[in-house]
């Protein structure tokens, strides 16, 4: 009754192949783009902004980056806050270094760099394999991390160790520093999102993503059938630091003003995007935003009902969101592995029928 | 002098290492029986050491759940239990835990990948990490079952007679060090010398066939997940008598993986030779590199060993040899 395809006919092979075939779906992700750019800057507010949709589509760059990497091409990693480290302290290098230039400009600069270390980092992939590999992508997570506290160049010698974001404008906007207004770090973001979402969504259906995902089924297998695992898997790892870098640079730019690498980029972290990919779904680009959404509205809705209506202590209820967390990871993983875009997929499937049952 | 002072670096790491072995032990024990790369092992020696406190303490389990659900202020049942009474009941729980966790998670994953294993284990030590925080309170505790701890004087004494220069060792490392190498010898002689043990490595070699000739495979694994808790359990008493129970205790974890690498994730020999190599080569390289990088270097030294050696050979030192077919 919802999703008809009755009517929805399709007259070419560009039609057929286009992302969202279905009609009232395309129409739908056009109306939600339409609220996020057009309705949204102009009734958020600080708190929503701050706690919640910053957050969420930062942290769905980020999912949409390890997805590429774990979903699509199968090299779990475990070093996703190093290489948002990298992006971090790259945009304030270039941020201090270059002051006249644009911000975006910047911020894609802080990318390309991290893909470069990513790249690097994802060299012994073509040895080790499986958990072997996310085992070693610890190196990159500690090893980054101790070398942004441990070399002053990098936090331009500043006696705290920390970088603070220096204030930069767009059109007369500021947005990044102490200024910057709600809708302004909102609609930066949200570019940001919806662009590598685009480029995400359309590398994995192309060529190269199908390389990726021939390499994650069975290497071997993909090799014989003319996959060069060399550069598939080192473009996977390019892609995804890029992605990574990304929101790395947009969460210590845009979202906190200033960081610390050990607290703001530690293994928690990392831990924190791999299980936004796992209960989103891995392989999927609308799961990453989906898991993200998740995990950045749990804390935050756990804080309303236990601390604000039962009046539980903060410690307590973080304990409890441990707790949820793990439980669910487990949960995702027995039974529904594909995670919430799976749901999402079954509900539309179910909505299509509806009201038949079959 | 310089080199005595190196050779009392190198005991320490050297013992050090012992405690990473420990910990990866287990990891290899649960590996080896059921292809589980258990994550949670570090949090199961947190678990382990809190619990081991909550019982000596008396303390109520839950107690600040409780009080926030009811307005009570409950804390403790106001009586001690005397350690190895405690211990005996701490390993008890962890068979329950053992069970637990067989049955509501690894009896549903048979023959997933073992990345999936590994990221539910991930889960499980998030999920692990919650409750110990809930049950026992979040707070640094103090553990202390008897074990002698402080510098030992009479090596102290002896080296500064016999080289002229007083090695400064720690008496809990030392006890740390005899009670890993029986728990070890224990262990092996338990594998290779029981019924049990030789179902076990049947298991491991082969599901399928250990299950045709009428082993039960899931009494197999929370035997493995049992031995693996008390494991834990041994772990975190020494972790936590000599740096207190605390969070921080669950990171031995980390240190373990690189261990497991170096060493190959299927060879208990391979734990205790890469545990020793790591202790001592991260020890040596702090002592020797640290003071021109800036210092710290533990944080990342055994895992960047570790992957360089992995580049050359991915198996590890006595792991099997991965083949691959298609």
């Amino acid at each position: 009754m919802f999703y008809r395809e009755a009517g929805d006919f399709k007259t070419s092979y560009r039609d057929d192949g286009q992302t969202f075939p279905i009609r009232l779906d395309r129409w739908g992700y056009y109306a939600i783009l339409a609220v996020a750019f057009l309705v949204v800057p102009l009734v958020i507010d600080s708190y929503w902004a701050n706690a919640v949709l910053v957050p969420f589509l930062i942290y769905a760059i980020a999912a949409i980056g390890l997805n590429i990497l774990t979903g699509y091409a199968g090299q779990v990693s475990l070093g996703t806050g190093g290489f948002m480290a990298v992006g971090a302290y790259a945009v304030y290098k270039l941020m201090t270094a270059f002051p006249g230039v644009p911000i975006v400009i910047h911020v894609l600069l802080a990318g390309a760099i991290t893909a470069v270390v990513g790249m690097l980092f994802g060299l012994p992939s073509l040895r080790i394999k499986g958990f072997y590999l996310a085992v070693a992508t610890l190196a990159a997570q500690f090893f980054l991390v101790w070398l942004f506290n441990k070399v002053p160049w990098f936090y331009n010698y500043s006696a705290s160790g920390q970088i603070n974001a220096p204030e930069r404008t767009m059109f007369g906007w500021a947005v990044t520093g102490p200024a910057t207004t709600a809708s302004a770090k909102y609609l930066v973001c949200l570019c940001f999102a919806v662009a590598l979402a685009w480029v995400a969504r359309n590398l994995t259906r192309g060529s190269v993503g199908r390389k990726w995902m021939a390499i994650r089924d069975m290497d071997i297998a993909a090799e014989i059938i003319g996959v060069n695992p060399l550069t598939a898997k080192l473009s996977a790892f390019a892609v995804s630091s890029f992605f990574v870098g990304i929101a790395g640079a947009l969460l210590f730019a845009v979202y906190l003003g200033a960081a610390e690498a050990s607290e703001a980029f530690g293994i928690n972290k990392s831990f924190l995007i791999l299980f936004m990919v796992i209960i989103g779904g891995l392989g999927s680009i609308f799961g990453s935003f989906a898991g993200a959404a998740f995990l950045v509205l749990l804390p935050v809705f756990l804080k309303n009902v236990l601390v604000a209506q039962f009046g539980w202590p903060t410690d307590l209820a973080a304990h409890i969101e441990l707790m949820i967390v793990g439980a669910l990871i487990v949960f995702f993983l027995i039974v529904e592995p594909h995670g919430l875009a799976r749901l999402w997929a079954l509900t539309k499937e179910k909505l299509r029928l509806w009201p038949f049952p079959h | 002098m310089e080199f005595l002072y190196a050779s009392e670096i190198l005991l320490n790491g050297l013992m050090a290492g012992v405690m990473y072995s420990l910990v990866a032990l287990g990891f290899v024990l649960i590996y080896k029986a059921s292809g589980v790369f258990n994550y949670a092992q570090g949090v199961m020696a947190l678990f382990a050491a809190m619990t081991l406190v909550g019982i000596m303490e008396g303390r109520v389990p839950f107690a600040h759940l409780i009080n926030a659900t009811f307005g009570v202020h409950v804390s403790s049942f106001g009586w001690t239990v005397p350690g190895l009474f405690a211990i005996a009941l701490t390993a008890l729980i962890m068979v329950g835990l053992a069970i637990a966790i067989e049955k509501l998670v690894l009896k549903h994953l048979v023959g997933q990948e073992p990345i999936i294993l590994f990221m539910a284990t991930i889960g499980l030590a998030w999920f692990l990490e919650g409750l110990g925080d809930v049950m026992w309170g979040a707070d640094v505790k103090v553990l202390d079952v008897g074990l002698p701890q402080g510098i030992s004087e009479t090596v102290e004494t002896a080296t500064n007679n016999w080289l002229g220069y007083g090695f400064f060792i720690d008496r809990l490392d030392i006890w740390a060090t005899l009670i890993a190498a029986v728990l070890v010898a224990a262990l092996v002689g338990f594998s290779q010398y029981t019924k049990q043990g030789r179902a076990m490595r049947a298991v491991a070699d082969d599901h399928q066939a250990a299950l045709s000739v009428g082993i039960s495979l899931r009494f197999i694994w929370i035997m493995v997940w049992s031995i693996a808790g008390f494991v834990a359990l041994v772990a975190g008493i020494m972790w936590g008598t000599k740096s207190g129970v605390q969070f921080s205790l669950s990171l031995i974890a980390l240190k373990a993986l690189p261990v497991l690498m170096l060493g190959g994730f299927t060879s208990i020999p391979g734990a205790i030779v890469g545990g020793l190599i790591i202790g001592m080569g991260e020890k040596l390289f702090e002592y020797f590199v640290g003071p021109m990088v800036g210092g710290a270097t533990e944080n990342w030294f055994a895992y960047v060993l570790a992957l360089l050696f992995l580049v050359f050979r991915p198996q590890g030192l006595f792991g099997e040899r991965i083949i691959e077919r298609v």
